[in-house]
């Protein structure tokens, strides 16, 4: 059960002008800008749930993420994990989850896919039973088999992205969080990814937090939509609430945001 | 402790991948290595009297250094580490259980082993085989032998530990260039990796010996060739070891100040 009360996360920001003299300028006087990426957000998620955390560009979905996997440390507010404030408990709190950034990689670039699902297994302490039968089980479900002996710089993106959401689920975490897994994905390759989270959802009760720019990600995975902008929340619903009249989620969000100014 | 093993294995097999980069090393080494020993020939020419060294513990000096070149010179950090912190990868690092210092340390530690490992019996070899006093010259004891491998251990930690410091502090500042260029020209030249320390005046030496950085390759290279021995030597291991606590716990404490007001780029 993931608790979120009141959490602020501000980040100072430099700004100047484009240039030659405002960057002379800004060597003596640097002018900062607050930011104020999440202001008062609060929700809670139960087990088991899959939510959609949606909102345009800069809303503050990756800080959110961010905090509930215990990377950054908010101003104010409270956050309760299984009983567990993330970035307090940091090191017991990770052991329970996974996260995939769709924009990174967690995998070593220069040697094969399984030196690094190896590593894991070390990081993680799995025993090697349940890291035999999950490597298995992962990679019947992703189609992995042909990719585990190559290093990683000669995959594809889709196929990276298979070995990534294998890499964060090797470890039996309760809490999925994935952050723009599909980017970048083919439709062959998304179909899979998400038939694979549905799954993985109803199989193993994996409680699952997606944020994603593909709306029909979140038609496909998630009956719980909440909406953030400017750092508040402003919508926790169904997709219902937000699509009402519109033929398409697409249009009707591109309609929300427009009347919220977001 | 089986964690940071692990980093240790996959960056350490990792390295030994690289065998071109480790033939065209001892090749530069090598050469690096030759021009050295004849610029003290030089120097020793011109007057024998007043050069602090033996020319065959300085020529037994300069190719072992070449030969672990590896596992001392402060240059060569992890660039992984530095893009890390800098592009906002580190996140991934940051969700796992376990402690950055640590593992960056048995990453940095693995990787400078795995390089001086496939570098020095090379180079080591042929240098054995060069005529005296050009030559690698066999170890004055056994005992000396014995301290100088036990000694090259704990320089290469207080060299880690001290690189780990500039990994630390880029969490502070971003982009690593200002610090890095200072620690590396700083350990350069005071380690003894230009010019060894019993080349530097006596006054000035007396200080260097006590920095962390005589604690790096000065003490192995010169027990070896028996430059350094009796009282002085212990003293000289005695300052490695508590460099390398020292080193360690403000790196730990950077650490622990580094992931309270960590902010990650990049989105």
């Amino acid at each position: 059960m993931i608790k979120v009360e009141h959490v602020c996360k501000t980040y100072k920001v430099s700004k100047r002008n484009a240039g030659f003299s405002s960057a002379l300028k800004a060597l003596f006087h640097k002018e900062y800008e607050l930011i104020h990426a999440l202001d008062d957000v609060s929700f809670t998620i139960s087990e088991g749930e899959m939510v959609g955390y949606i909102g345009p560009n800069g809303a503050g979905k990756s800080s959110t993420i961010k905090i509930l996997s215990g990377i950054l440390t908010p101003e104010e507010g409270i956050c309760q994990i299984d009983g567990l404030t993330p970035w307090k408990n940091r090191i017991q709190h990770v052991k329970n989850i996974g996260v995939v950034f769709g924009q990174r990689t967690q995998l070593w670039w220069d040697v094969p896919v399984l030196d690094s699902f190896e590593l894991l297994k070390e990081i993680y302490r799995i025993d090697p039973l349940t890291y035999r039968r999950n490597l298995e089980h992962l990679s019947h479900m992703l189609n992995l088999s042909e990719l585990l002996k190559t290093p990683v710089r000669q995959l594809s993106l889709g196929q990276r992205m298979r070995c990534e959401i294998a890499a964060s689920l090797l470890h039996n975490p309760k809490i999925l969080f994935l952050d723009e897994p599909t980017i970048g994905l083919d439709a062959v390759s998304k179909l899979a990814v998400r038939d694979f989270i549905l799954q993985l959802n109803k199989e193993k009760n994996i409680t699952v937090i997606l944020t994603t720019h593909d709306m029909q990600d979140i038609e496909a995975l998630t009956n719980r939509v909440i909406l953030i902008g400017k750092g508040k929340v402003l919508l926790d619903g169904t997709l219902e609430d937000i699509r009402k009249d519109f033929d398409s989620t697409e249009e009707a969000l591109a309609q929300f945001y427009r009347s919220h100014q977001i | 402790m089986r964690k940071y093993l692990a980093f240790f294995r996959l960056r350490f097999s990792m390295d030994l991948q690289y065998r071109a980069a480790a033939f065209a090393g001892i090749l530069t080494q090598f050469v690096w290595g030759a021009m050295e020993i004849l610029m003290f020939r030089a120097f020793y020419q011109a007057d024998p009297s007043a050069f602090p060294m033996s020319l065959e513990a300085t020529a037994s000096y300069v190719w072992m250094q070449q030969a672990f070149l590896a596992l001392f010179m402060a240059w060569m950090m992890d660039n992984d580490i530095f893009d890390s912190i800098a592009n906002g990868n580190i996140a991934y690092e940051l969700c796992r259980p376990i402690n950055i210092y640590r593992m960056w340390f048995a990453r940095s530690l693995a990787g400078r082993l795995a390089k001086a490992l496939l570098r020095s019996l090379p180079i080591l070899l042929t240098a054995l085989f060069l005529p005296a006093p050009y030559g690698l010259m066999l170890p004055v004891s056994l005992d000396a032998f014995l301290l100088s491998f036990l000694t090259l251990l704990l320089g290469t930690g207080v060299t880690v530990s001290f690189c780990m410091l500039v990994y630390m502090a880029t969490f502070f500042t971003i982009s690593p260039m200002g610090i890095r260029i200072i620690a590396v020209s700083g350990v350069e030249f005071l380690s003894g990796a230009v010019i060894p320390l019993p080349f530097f005046p006596d006054g000035i030496r007396h200080i260097l010996e006590l920095l962390p950085f005589a604690s790096m390759q000065n003490v192995p290279l010169r027990i070896y060739s028996g430059d350094l021995a009796g009282a002085a030597m212990w003293q000289a291991v005695f300052l490695q070891v508590f460099w390398l606590i020292a080193l360690t716990l403000l790196g730990e404490f950077l650490n622990m100040l580094a992931m309270k007001r960590v902010t990650l780029q990049g989105g």
